[in-house]
């Protein structure tokens, strides 16, 4: 165990020089070079930042679809000679009634893979919608694969939007990623206050303009409040025209009014609708309304054709830039909910480097002491040794350019704990064999080979522990997981190859001497 | 010439004794856990948590508290936290709908009090979310004691398995007894610190199994109980240094890292105490109630020749 030969030792020192290597990059500040430019993560939890995981909303966009569905299957039913009683949407599912002959032509209908009433999937083998029939009653819902697209879809879709906004925003190295099947998980490292960017993402930002009605029309009409909460009006259910059509929108100041507006532009089809709406309608009033709440409801005074217009309200230079945004991003396809956030702010952060930092060099001092009173020379060997392993751990980690939390530098000081025990076994071992032989180096020889199974015995168990950790835990504690599981890979590599390359060095200088461990 | 003294002590003296000791603290922490209950953190039980550092440090907790009751947020506890104008809120409430809920807390709390109050960290999890936090933290304890069954069984015979993961349990319930009696918080890193209790326990086992499992075949007519105080003396040094070394790490963790890393590395403490205490007390003389002995190992060794 004692003998490495000359290419073995040559690789041992290699290993080491080169990971070595990337443990001080971190304090080099170059980054335009592939190599020099890598760099510990500093977490969330350490650089300050906001970690947001939204949940997409598919309720009403399922209700939506239905709606649609609902459209095409009244043409349908029409086309096919099928009579029908009862057509609604109730509890997420399509229901009518009709006669038991003519719910075998619907089916047969129904699942004619080649109609685009209701798409076949073949990645799925399965259709978009299921169908239950009881007695006359037929209930047509959408099916596990059916919903799975459509949540899909309109997470991609919610995607794309929350990548716009958040980029507008223009804060720095922000992460957005898809979790799951409706979920989106935000990192914005370096953001103090994530409110604005809540705001922004809390609106579906679902604009339309509507004809406010007149006082007394309630058929297609509907109640809606103000953006104070507390004045209402009537306006047109009709949409005239929404935000689909905007293909820009900037916040300006009105120098006539003096009060801050938003200008907007239209596409071609926009512009030719909000055209024949204003030159019909001139002199009504026009709501514009985003998310059921109307900004304003201006009065049409002559027809809009050039295509351009512009939104006023109580508007602040703020809230005018958010709602240009919000336009120009696009509206989401279902709300967002915030499940969870997580804040820290930066000045928190420092004072967690700082804390770790201070704990981490103490724990480092305090274990080598200890190891120097109880070893004295081999004391040094296990210090040397431990010390290689930190930074070893440190470049691995570089090159691995993982995420360092603080339950990370926690895990890296317990393995400056923990990583002893494998010089500990082997020292302990050395020295019962040394009461049994006489020799120095045979002594040292099986010291090593014993204490083997011990070592890798001791290690795999934290081991398992640290994978675990990884696959099912999240954030932070995924940063102290990785730690733990690289820092015992490491502590088996010092521990085996360069303080046994050590001890082989002492052993041979002092192998007819007296040693005392 | 420094001669060590040979270490001769009789730890099968202590067993009895101390088995009943053992056992008592686990039903006592059972009772603690079924009558109290845990006290879960924001992260299993959803709400609101919120690091307060007020600017003006007249502000006593008494009014911090009285302002936040004005609110109407439901639970609010508020408790110091780190340094002396530090303070730590839990709220029972998360609210996923309105994305001004911390801002509106906030502004009330600086109006309410005239003073600038900084949020240092704040953290928001919905019921959804705990309640997954909750299922992935359970089904983590419960896979790492598994995996850990599963090493020590195809590692040792079935009676050394028996042992270490009777002392496994023991650590575990213990640690969260003592979690449940002082009701500090379980949080994420509460759990990570349990995973690597159950880690840091197997692993001091395990080396003394595996000596007991050595002098079993080196010594051939002595009893499994002084095999036991033979093999515990004999890696007794090394139990001893390296809980040394890594308490030595865990309290410096402990006193510098911070109030964040507290719960975490009191965890750690605690179970890497009576982790080491429960391989010497606990774990080896299951092997003398199992009747281990010489021909435990050697029937499994005919079992592997004969496959």
């Amino acid at each position: 165990m004692l003998y490495f030969s000359k290419f073995k030792l040559i690789t041992i020192y290699l290993i080491i020089i080169i990971i070595s290597l990337f443990f001080f990059t971190n304090f080099i500040d170059k980054n335009n070079n592939f190599f020099l430019s890598k760099k510990v993560n500093l977490g969330l939890d350490l650089q300050g930042g906001s970690y947001l995981l939204l949940e997409v909303d598919s309720a009403p966009v399922i209700k939506q679809n239905l709606q649609n569905k609902l459209i095409s299957l009244r043409k349908i039913l029409k086309e096919n000679n099928i009579k029908y009683l009862d057509l609604k949407i109730k509890n997420q599912s399509i229901t009518f009634a009709t006669s038991e002959n003519e719910i075998e032509i619907f089916k047969n209908f129904f699942y004619d893979k080649d109609d685009l009433f209701n798409p076949y999937y073949a990645q799925y083998k399965s259709h978009e919608m299921d169908l239950i029939v009881d007695k006359n009653i037929v209930n047509i819902t959408y099916s596990k694969y059916g919903l799975i697209e459509i949540k899909n879809n309109s997470l991609d879709h919610s995607l794309e939007i929350v990548r716009r906004r958040i980029d507008e925003v223009g804060t720095k190295d922000p992460t957005i990623i898809k979790r799951g099947i409706d979920r989106i998980l935000i990192e914005l490292p370096g953001l103090d206050d994530p409110n604005r960017i809540k705001n922004l993402l809390g609106k579906t930002a679902h604009l339309t303009f509507r004809l406010v009605s007149d006082g007394d029309e309630n058929f297609g009409s509907e109640l809606l409040y103000f953006e104070d909460g507390e004045n209402q009006l009537k306006v047109n259910k009709r949409v005239i025209m929404s935000g689909d059509n905007l293909v820009n929108a900037q916040p300006s100041y009105d120098n006539i009014n003096s009060q801050t507006i938003v200008n907007f532009t239209l596409d071609r089809t926009g512009a030719k609708k909000f055209g024949r709406a204003t030159s019909k309608h001139t002199g009504k009033r026009l709501a514009i309304i985003l998310d059921n709440k109307i900004i304003s409801a201006p009065q049409i005074r002559e027809p809009i054709l050039s295509g351009s217009g512009q939104i006023s309200g109580n508007f602040t230079f703020q809230s005018a830039t958010d709602l240009a945004l919000l336009l120009r991003s696009g509206s989401l396809p279902a709300p967002l909910n915030i499940i969870e956030e997580r804040t820290v702010g930066p000045d928190l952060g420092e004072d967690s480097i700082k804390a770790g930092s201070i704990s981490l060099a103490l724990g480092f001092l305090f274990v080598i002491l200890y190891m120097f009173l109880k070893y004295k020379f081999l004391g040094f060997i296990a210090n040397a040794s431990l010390l290689i392993n930190l930074i070893l751990l440190i470049g691995i980690l570089t090159i691995l350019e993982a995420t360092l939390t603080l339950p990370g530098i926690a895990g890296i000081i317990l393995t400056v704990g923990m990583a002893v025990d494998a010089n500990v076994l082997i020292f302990e071992r050395i020295r019962e064999e040394m009461t049994n032989v006489k020799s120095n180096i045979y002594a040292f020889d099986i010291g090593y080979k014993k204490a083997q199974t011990a070592i890798l015995d001791a290690n795999i168990t934290t081991l398992i522990s640290a994978l675990i950790l990884f696959f099912l835990g999240s954030g932070p504690v995924k940063g102290f997981a990785v730690t733990l599981g690289v820092g015992i890979i490491t502590t088996l590599f010092t521990a085996y190859y360069f303080a046994r390359h050590l001890s082989s060095i002492y052993v041979m200088r002092n192998k007819d001497k007296k040693i005392t461990i | 010439m420094i001669f060590k003294i040979k270490k001769d002590i009789k730890f099968s003296n202590f067993y009895k004794k101390l088995n009943i000791f053992s056992f008592l603290l686990i039903i006592f922490s059972i009772i603690i856990l079924s009558y109290k209950g845990l006290n879960l953190g924001v992260d299993f039980k959803g709400g609101t948590l919120i690091e307060i550092r007020s600017e003006n440090p007249e502000i006593s907790i008494g009014e911090l508290r009285q302002s936040f009751l004005k609110m109407n947020l439901g639970d609010v506890t508020v408790k110091r936290f780190g340094k002396a104008n530090d303070y730590l809120v839990k709220i029972e409430l998360s609210n996923s709908k309105d994305e001004n809920f911390i801002k509106s807390i906030n502004d009330k709390l600086s109006s309410d009090l005239g003073s600038e109050i900084n949020f240092r960290r704040v953290e928001n999890v919905g019921p959804k979310v705990s309640n997954e936090l909750l299922k992935a933290g359970l089904l983590a304890i419960s896979l790492s004691l598994a995996a850990m069954l599963f090493y020590i069984w195809i590692r040792f015979e079935w009676q050394f398995s028996l042992g270490a993961i009777i002392a496994l349990l023991h650590d575990v319930i213990i640690t969260i007894g003592i979690f449940s009696f002082l009701s500090y918080e379980i949080n994420l890193s509460i759990v990570a610190a349990v995973l690597t209790i159950v880690g840091y326990s197997m692993n001091d086992t395990v080396v003394i199994f595996d000596r007991i499992r050595e002098n079993l075949k080196k010594y051939s007519n002595i009893s499994i109980t002084d095999i036991s105080n033979i093999s515990t003396n004999e890696t007794l040094s090394r139990t001893l240094i390296t809980s040394t070394t890594t308490l030595l790490a865990l309290f410096s963790i402990y006193i510098f890292g911070g109030a964040i890393l507290k719960g975490f590395s009191f965890a750690m403490i605690v179970g890497v105490i009576i982790g080491t205490y429960s391989s010497i007390f606990v774990a080896a003389p299951i092997l003398k109630y199992t009747n281990v002995s010489q021909k435990t190992i050697l029937k499994d060794e005919d079992n592997k020749e004969k496959y």
